[in-house]
C-alpha cells in the first residue's frame, strides 16, 4: 500500500506547467483539476493530495512538513533559503532574475537604491558585486520604482522581456536562471523514500535526464 | 519598537504548561532510565559559557549563538549545545587516564532569536557522549543506545539515517581532483541542494567515470544493500574502508537486534566539518524537523587540548514530544474541603493520606470564589465541615 504525499503547488504561471508534466509523468490527474478553486484537491485514483499556494510560500509549507514536496522557482528557493532537498530541476518556467533600471543611467554613489520583491536575492547580489546597497521592499509591479524615481534598480524576474521594454527599461546583469525544482521534506524524503524516489524517477524519464 | 503587552514573551521563547510539564518529565525520566541502564552518568553544566571557549568549538554555527557581555567585558554564550561544554569539563577534569568515559545529559539550550514561528531560541536537548573510545563498537553502543531510548520514550514510528562522512570526503576529493572542488560539493550536500550539485559536477568537464560516479552519489542511499553497490561502484581504497565500516556497523547492529528503522545515505553531510566518521540523523512521523543526530567527532576535543575520539547523540524533547502526540490522561488528587472548624481534621487526614503516597489538595472553603466552577476541576471531593472530620463524600 502506498503512503500518501501531500504536494505543495504553486498558483499561477507555473502550475499547469507543472500538472502537464506530472501528467507526462502518468499521474492521473483529472481533467478539472486546472479550473478548480479548491485550496486542496484531494485525488481518487492516486495517493496524492494537491495544496495550492502562493509561489513564494511553497518552500514554506515543505520546511514546515504540512507538504512532503512541493514545486517551488529557483528564485524562491534563493531568496527563501529554506532546509528543504532540491531533488530535480523541472526545466519548467524558465526565466532568470535580472538587474534592470532605466537606460544610459549611473547607480546615485551615495546611497543606491534597489526595489525587488526579493531583498534577500538583491543584497546577496549587489554585497557579491562589492557594493553596499539600500533595497527597497515592493510586492509588485516592480518596473514602476525607477520609472518614478523611487529606486535607481530593480531585481526581478524577465520571462521575456517584454514588461521591461514597454516600460522603457533595460537589464544591466543576469543575476541566476531560473527553472522550477521539486524540493522534498528533509523528514518526508526518508519516510516517504520509495513515493518520493518513484517521483524523482517518472519526472526524470520524462525530462530525459539521468542520473 | 512597539510597546510590549503584559502577556508577551520574548520571542523564540515559551511556557510549560502543567500538562505539558508532567508530560515532558515523564517522556524525560523513561530515556534517563533507560539511559542509565547503559551506564551514562547525568551531569549538569552552566547555561552560560565564555565565547571564546564553548562558543567557537560549537557545531552551532556563530550566527546561531545567543551572546552577551559580563561586567568586565568578556563575551558570553548562552550554551548552544551541550556536547562543547562537556567536552570542556571532560578535558580538564574527567578524562585524566584517558580511559573511555560515559555521560549523559537533559538539559535547556539556546539558539539566537528568530522571527518565525516554531524556531524555538530555547529547547531542552537530551543525549549522550561516549568519549574516549575509537572503536566501532562504541558507535555501535551509541545507535544502540539511541534505538533504545526512543523506544522508552514511547516512539512507534521513527528512522534512523546512518552515513559515513569519510565516504563522503573520499569520494569527492578523488573523483573531483581537488580539495577545493571537494568542499563545494560538500558544501552543495550539506544544503541538500541535488540540483546545484549536480549542475556544479557536470561544470568541471570531468572523465565520464568520475561525472558517473559524482552524479550518482546522492542516490546511493536505502537499505543495507547499497553499502555492497558501493563498494563495486567505487574504484578499490576509495572509501573502501569507510564502507566496511558501515558494514561491519551494520552487522553489529543486526546482532543487537536493530534490524528496522534503518537506512543508510551514502551522501548524507549533516554538519559542514564537525563530524569526522559515522554519523546519523533521527526522523519521527508528524513532526517536519529531525528529532536529533549524533555521529563520531574526533577532532572536537584538542580544542580543550585533549586528544579524545568520542561520539554521541542529541535529541530534542520537545520534538520527541510532538512525534509521540497527545497527552496521557492525570488521575486528578483528592479534594478535601474543609471550613475553620473542620480544618484540623481535615489537616491530619491529608498527611495520613500523603503518607500513602496519595496527592491531596486541602483547600478551606472561604477561599473559594465559586464552589460549582471549582469542584468540576476534580472528581474525587470530601468535605470536613466539624472538628471530627465528618462532613459529606461527593
Amino acid at each position: 500500500m502506498k503512503e500518501q504525499l501531500t504536494v505543495a503547488m504553486p498558483k499561477g504561471r507555473i502550475f499547469d506547467e507543472a500538472v502537464e508534466l506530472l501528467r507526462k509523468a502518468d499521474y492521473q490527474l483529472p481533467p478539472e483539476f486546472e479550473d478548480t478553486r479548491k485550496l486542496i484537491i484531494e485525488l481518487e485514483h492516486e495517493p496524492l493530495r494537491f495544496i495550492l499556494s502562493k509561489p513564494m510560500d511553497v518552500p514554506t509549507y515543505v520546511e514546515h512538513g504540512v507538504a512532503d514536496i512541493g514545486i517551488a522557482g529557483k528564485d524562491v528557493m534563493m531568496e527563501e533559503e529554506r532546509d528543504v532537498y532540491e531533488l530535480l530541476d523541472l526545466q519548467i518556467s524558465a526565466c532568470h532574475l535580472a538587474v534592470a533600471g532605466l537606460p544610459n543611467t549611473e547607480m546615485s554613489k551615495v546611497a543606491p537604491k534597489i526595489a525587488s520583491k526579493y531583498p534577500n536575492i538583491a543584497s546577496q547580489y549587489f554585497r557579491e558585486q562589492g557594493e553596499q546597497v539600500e533595497i527597497i521592499k515592493l510586492n509588485g509591479s516592480i518596473e514602476l520604482a525607477p520609472m518614478i524615481g523611487l529606486a535607481d534598480r530593480i531585481v526581478d524576474i524577465v520571462s521575456t522581456g517584454q514588461t521591461l521594454r514597454e516600460n522603457g527599461l533595460v537589464e544591466y546583469a543576469t543575476i541566476k536562471k531560473v527553472t522550477s525544482r521539486l524540493i522534498a521534506n528533509p523528514v518526508s524524503y526518508r519516510l516517504h523514500e520509495r513515493e518520493i524516489t518513484d517521483m524523482v524517477a517518472r519526472l526524470r524519464n520524462v525530462l530525459n535526464v539521468h542520473a | 519598537m512597539p510597546n510590549i503587552f503584559m502577556f508577551e514573551k520574548p520571542i523564540g521563547m515559551r511556557d510549560t504548561l502543567p500538562d505539558l510539564f508532567r508530560l515532558k518529565e515523564s517522556v524525560r525520566s523513561r530515556m534517563a532510565k533507560e539511559t542509565k541502564l547503559y551506564g551514562y552518568r547525568f551531569l549538569e553544566t552552566p547555561s552560560l559559557e565564555f565565547y571564546e571557549t564553548v562558543g567557537q568549538v560549537s557545531a552551532i554555527k556563530d550566527q546561531q549563538l545567543f551572546k552577551l557581555l559580563d561586567k568586565e567585558g568578556h563575551s558570553l554564550v548562552l550554551r548552544p549545545d551541550m556536547t562543547s561544554p562537556i567536552a570542556r569539563v571532560a578535558s580538564s577534569h574527567l578524562l585524566k587516564e584517558g580511559n573511555p568515559l560515559r555521560m549523559a545529559y537533559s538539559a535547556n539550550v539556546f539558539r539566537a532569536q528568530e522571527k518565525e514561528g516554531g524556531r524555538l531560541a530555547e529547547f531542552e536537548q537530551f543525549g549522550v557522549e561516549m568519549i574516549g573510545d575509537k572503536t566501532l563498537s562504541a558507535d555501535a553502543e551509541v545507535v544502540t543506545l539511541l534505538t533504545s531510548v526512543l523506544q522508552a520514550a514511547g516512539l512507534s514510528h521513527y528512522h534512523i539515517t546512518i552515513g559515513n562522512i569519510a565516504f563522503v570526503h573520499e569520494v569527492l576529493l578523488h573523483y573531483g581532483g581537488t580539495e577545493e572542488r571537494a568542499g563545494v560539493m560538500r558544501r552543495y550536500l550539506f544544503e541538500k541542494n541535488y540540483v546545484g550539485y549536480r549542475e556544479y559536477v557536470l561544470e568541471l568537464n570531468l572523465p565520464e567515470n568520475s561525472l558517473q560516479i559524482l552524479n550518482r552519489l546522492p542516490d546511493l542511499k536505502g537499505n543495507e544493500e547499497v553499502l555492497d553497490f558501493a563498494l563495486e561502484l567505487t574504484e578499490q581504497n576509495v572509501g573502501s574502508a569507510a564502507l566496511h565500516e558501515l558494514k561491519e556497523l551494520a552487522y553489529m547492529l543486526k546482532k543487537a537486534g536493530i534490524n528496522s528503522h534503518l537506512s543508510y545515505d551514502l551522501s548524507l553531510v549533516s554538519h559542514m566539518d564537525y563530524y569526522t566518521g559515522i554519523l546519523f540523523e533521527v526522523l519521527g512521523d508528524h513532526v517536519g524537523f529531525p528529532l536529533g543526530n549524533g555521529g563520531r567527532y574526533n577532532e572536537l576535543y584538542r580544542n580543550f587540548g585533549q586528544d579524545a575520539p568520542a561520539t554521541g547523540f542529541g535529541l530534542r524533547l520537545d520534538r520527541i514530544i510532538e512525534a509521540i502526540g497527545g497527552f496521557d490522561a492525570e488521575e486528578p488528587p483528592l479534594c478535601l474541603i474543609y471550613n475553620d472548624a473542620g480544618q484540623f481534621a481535615a489537616m491530619e487526614k491529608a498527611a495520613a493520606l500523603r503518607a500513602e503516597g496519595k496527592a491531596v489538595i486541602t483547600q478551606n472553603i472561604a477561599g473559594i470564589a465559586e464552589i460549582d466552577t471549582f469542584t468540576k476541576n476534580f472528581t474525587n471531593i470530601s468535605y470536613i465541615l466539624d472538628a471530627n472530620g465528618l462532613g459529606a463524600e461527593s
